[in-house]
């Protein structure tokens, strides 16, 4: 598991220069700084994991409970609640406060989001089949998924078979990001390449979980 | 404006020309050799430019020994020392494609007269 991690919004995508004058595609994470609200524990909740919020809400529209977390912790309320899980998160505290400096440029991060939904879509948009010939007395069926199982054995389709479907608008992890700058001051974290999700959408960024690729994370 | 303009502002140049598709350019480039660093220039008409902000490129076209050669330059790109304005174009179009299937006269493109004062 990570043992950091922060959430921010995408604000969208941009150029920047690196110092052989090539271009990078980045990534440009809004990092509002966070406040933590409770820090759970493997003794008392099982696990360890850090609950987070940012940004201003009006006390008025949270129920009690809410105002009741909120109050308990002494936290002034935000817009989400976020849990990050952790390996440990015993180094934090209730009411402290986490910016876009917890990460370091050229440090290795994963990036989770939900997708933007497409909807329906085609088997060929949905798991990239090739769909069927444009010729070749072809009627109608283009972008058909072809075959889909033999006949009477075993007289069923088989379950988790790929065809057409809702597409997008779940939770995707893209691994092994590099972090190309991260500056407190403007609240942002540039992030090489893309990430899942719309603009204005929230991102969770932790330091990476799996290989880095045979790049050693400092 | 962009939400990425915040990132973008620091990464303009503000050394850029004012020049538009026709006009003919000098783009002096960086070149590094081994730890050496020269500039050359490139000169010829701007037959595209697109993108905005930090992404906006152009692209540079001329002839070198009978062959049409093109080259895309990022507007803002630091390997660009300098750029020079040579002769301003007087084109009806945005893109300038159709040079490429042209070659001698045709594929001049007429010199913008100054606006009489």
């Amino acid at each position: 598991m990570a043992t950091k991690a922060i959430v921010g919004e995408k604000v969208g995508m941009t150029q920047v220069w690196d110092e052989n004058n090539r271009a990078i595609p980045v990534t440009v994470l809004k990092i509002a700084p966070l406040r933590v609200v409770q820090v759970k524990t493997a003794e008392r909740e099982g696990y360890s994991a850090l609950q987070v919020t940012w940004g201003v809400r009006r006390p008025s529209s949270l129920n009690k409970p809410e105002q009741g977390h909120f109050t308990a912790a002494g936290v002034e309320p935000g817009r989400h609640l976020v849990e990050l899980r952790l390996d440990d998160a015993s180094g934090f505290e209730v009411g402290q406060q986490l910016t876009a400096d917890l990460m370091t440029a050229g440090e290795r991060v994963d990036a989770i989001a939900v997708s933007k939904g497409k909807g329906f879509a085609g088997a060929m948009k949905r798991h990239n089949f090739k769909g069927q010939g444009a010729a070749h007395g072809n009627h109608k069926k283009h972008r058909s998924p072809g075959s889909i199982g033999a006949c009477a054995t075993p007289a069923r389709v088989f379950k988790g078979t790929r065809m057409a479907g809702r597409m997008g608008g779940h939770q995707v992890t893209t691994l092994n990001l590099e972090v190309v700058q991260a500056d407190a001051e403007k609240e942002l974290i540039l992030v090489r390449g893309a990430v899942p999700g719309p603009r204005g959408g929230m991102v969770v960024l932790r330091n990476t979980v799996k290989g880095t690729n045979g790049v050693k994370a400092p | 404006m962009n939400p990425t303009d915040i990132v973008d502002r620091e990464n303009l140049r503000d050394d850029v020309p004012d020049f538009r598709p026709g006009d003919t350019l000098k783009v002096h480039v960086r070149v590094v050799e081994g730890n050496r660093e020269r500039t050359q220039v490139f000169q010829g008409a701007v037959i595209r430019r697109q993108g905005t902000g930090a992404r906006e490129t152009f692209t540079v076209r001329k002839l070198s020994f009978g062959v049409g050669v093109e080259r895309t330059f990022p507007v803002h790109s630091p390997v660009l020392a300098k750029i020079e304005v040579v002769t301003r174009g007087d084109v009806r179009r945005a893109k300038l494609y159709y040079l490429r299937g042209r070659v001698g006269k045709a594929a001049k493109i007429k010199e913008k007269r100054a606006a009489r004062t």
